[in-house]
């Protein structure tokens, strides 16, 4: 906690009103829903599929797909971004980008509904498309993050008698960090909103009480649905500013 | 700075020898570096100087290969290095440039830990050395080892910045505008420890800079460069200033350059005067009787060990009961290796006509230098040989 606190001081206001009204605002909705659920009056269907069992194993879920579809994006995309920063490489940015482009721009929903008849239902489909959904702030970030290091400082590393490898891994990755931070948590948020649709391709999900509320007319269920994602969105928003403030380098302003 | 290398220290400088070496980058019709042959002795340091463009950088460069020559051979010890390893090569070459180039997500300790740290010393080693370095530089290592360079000042940075270049005793010293990004009197202050670190160790430096008054104070040799790396004059200052090679050497050292040999000249050559002095926290009362009593209206305040912290009339220090500490950065002192057109400028800010001069690596105070006895002794030089003539360095080590 004191290793946070020393962190966090050089934070803007706004930074560290997020960090602290984040978790309160997120439990603040939580309890308010706990007291609706408990005293609504729901009918049979309802009260069936609003169980703190339901949402959990719901949540689970979701959790499962964002996690596994954001360390395959950031596995993928860092490396990726890094070798397109290379010079011998750096022509071939232009095209990647492009495909990176069109992968957020095509509907989540149609990519996942494709891929899941092409390649089947389920779990991995629904990791696949996401990750193609939420490659591209980490690839741009990374790019941009690397693009941005100092060269002074890296041709200094290099005079030093650092190898290629000893300069990327101590100078430039942790320099063109806070940056590639940024993209992650984007990324992070996207697939937490976009986890939605795995419901679709049969992987479970938060997106489950969604459709059920719109199918059966249900709005409580409807309601409850969003109400979890949205509140999954901002927790996973918090912890990756936590990860952000905890990996960036100490040195850096 | 030496002339023999008999009496050199351990890890002392090398040899460095240029054969030939030649730049040309693609798409180019001149090449940036056009045959350049250069033997610098071992243990002297060397300005490169010259017009923007004019190659010196990229000569230093080709020296730990930061840019690959095209052609030509490069030895250190009569040892080519043009086939070596790069990343080996570059490790047994220290590298200082300007602003000091420090990797801003590492403390300074492990800044200046780095290249030890590459070359596998031990932990244990490798801290003991930092402590040495950051003591050379002038950096108490207890305050500054784990401070992060944005928390340094910039003359700061470039003592650790020096002190990285100099970590793992390398025989060769490459600095690129060391000093460019300091303000003036900071810039003075790094050149005198330079000199006195260089005094003690030895190295082989090569030093680029645009700055001719600084390549004449710092320099055993200068070498001046035209276009394409063509050396214009290599030389001694005293030669270059004295006989400059042609107009563009001429022009280049500028047209004050009898007032540039002030830049030869040191603090330590002339008479130093002695005030009366007093030490931090001794009684006011006292010490204004024996400074009335010796007939002079100012004071040199000096430190338990002995540093200069202030130079007061007495009626400023009236205001105190006991000699008070000063902590703030004094301008008007300077080093009895420095420069006399260092000495004027230090004067300059003084309100007492003379400038605190101290000596050694600790900074003892040695007396006061004034504006008269400057002005006398460039007087009499002039009288005597109808120009300001160098004293041979070698004798301000004597005195």
């Amino acid at each position: 906690m004191r290793q946070l606190l020393s962190r966090t001081a050089g934070l803007s206001r706004e930074d560290k009103g997020l960090l602290c009204g984040l978790p309160i605002f997120v439990l603040t909705v939580l309890a308010g829903w706990v007291v609706w659920r408990l005293t609504a009056d729901l009918d049979s269907i309802e009260a069936r599929l609003i169980t703190a069992g339901n949402i959990t194993q719901m949540t689970w879920d979701h959790v499962q797909i964002v996690v596994v579809s954001s360390v395959l994006v950031v596995g993928l995309a860092v490396p990726l971004g890094t070798l397109l920063t290379r010079p011998a490489l750096r022509f071939f940015s232009p095209p990647v980008m492009a495909v990176a482009n069109a992968g957020q721009a095509a509907p989540v929903i149609g990519v996942l509904v494709l891929l899941a008849l092409i390649i089947g239902f389920g779990f991995g489909t629904a990791v696949l498309a996401l990750s193609l959904y939420a490659f591209l702030p980490v690839l741009a970030n990374t790019i941009t993050g690397m693009r941005g290091v100092d060269q002074a400082v890296v041709e200094a590393a290099r005079g030093m008698g650092m190898s290629s490898w000893q300069v990327l891994l101590r100078v430039e990755l942790p320099m063109a960090l806070p940056v590639i931070m940024t993209g992650v948590r984007t990324s992070l948020v996207l697939l937490v909103g976009a986890g939605a649709f795995a419901t679709f391709i049969d992987a479970g999900g938060l997106g489950t009480l969604i459709q059920t509320g719109i199918i059966m007319f249900r709005y409580p269920i409807l309601v409850s649905g969003a109400i979890f994602v949205a509140l999954l969105a901002l927790m996973v928003e918090w912890v990756g500013r936590i990860l952000e403030l905890f990996l960036k380098p100490k040195g850096l302003a | 700075m030496n002339q023999t290398t008999a009496t050199a220290p351990d890890g002392s400088g090398a040899q460095l020898e240029l054969v030939d070496v030649v730049k040309k980058y693609p798409g180019q019709s001149r090449p940036a570096v056009d045959g350049l042959s250069l033997t610098v002795p071992a243990g002297q340091t060397v300005m490169f100087v010259g017009p923007s463009g004019c190659g010196k950088t990229t000569s230093l460069k080709m020296i730990n290969r930061l840019i690959e020559p095209t052609s030509g051979q490069i030895l250190i010890d009569g040892e080519d290095i043009t086939g070596q390893d790069a990343t080996q090569l570059r490790r047994s070459i220290g590298y200082v440039i300007q602003g000091g180039g420090l990797l801003p997500h590492m403390s300074v300790a492990e800044n200046i830990g780095l290249v030890p740290g590459l070359l596998g010393w031990d932990k244990a080693r490798t801290k003991g050395r930092v402590e040495e370095l950051l003591e050379m530089v002038g950096l108490d290592p207890a305050v500054y080892r784990d401070r992060f360079p944005r928390e340094l000042s910039g003359g700061q940075q470039q003592r650790v910045g020096v002190a990285r270049g100099l970590a793992a005793d390398p025989p060769v010293i490459l600095m690129d505008e060391p000093f460019g990004a300091v303000d003036p009197i900071t810039r003075q202050r790094l050149q005198d420890e330079l000199m006195s670190i260089q005094e003690e160790l030895q190295k082989t430096i090569v030093c680029v800079t645009h700055d001719i008054d600084e390549a004449i104070k710092l320099g055993d040799q200068i070498l001046i460069l035209r276009e394409g790396a063509e050396i214009a004059q290599y030389g001694a200052p005293e030669e270059i200033l004295a006989a400059p090679a042609d107009d563009f050497v001429a022009d280049f050292i500028g047209s004050g350059s009898k007032l540039k040999q002030l830049s030869l000249l040191r603090v330590g050559d002339l008479p130093l005067s002695q005030p009366q002095t007093c030490r931090v926290g001794e009684s006011v009362d006292e010490v204004v009787r024996r400074v009335e009593a010796a007939g002079e209206r100012s004071v040199v305040i000096l430190d338990a060990q002995n540093r200069p912290k202030e130079y007061l009339f007495l009626r400023s220090l009236k205001r105190h009961q006991t000699v008070p500490v000063f902590s703030h950065e004094l301008q008007t002192v300077v080093d009895q290796r420095s420069t006399l057109s260092d000495a004027l400028d230090a004067m300059l800010v003084s309100s007492h006509g003379g400038a605190m001069v101290t000596g050694g690596s600790r900074g003892d105070y040695l007396g006061v230098i004034s504006y008269d006895t400057v002005t006398e002794h460039i007087r009499t030089l002039q009288t005597q040989t109808g120009q300001i003539r160098a004293v041979p360095s070698a004798g301000w080590e004597a005195s």
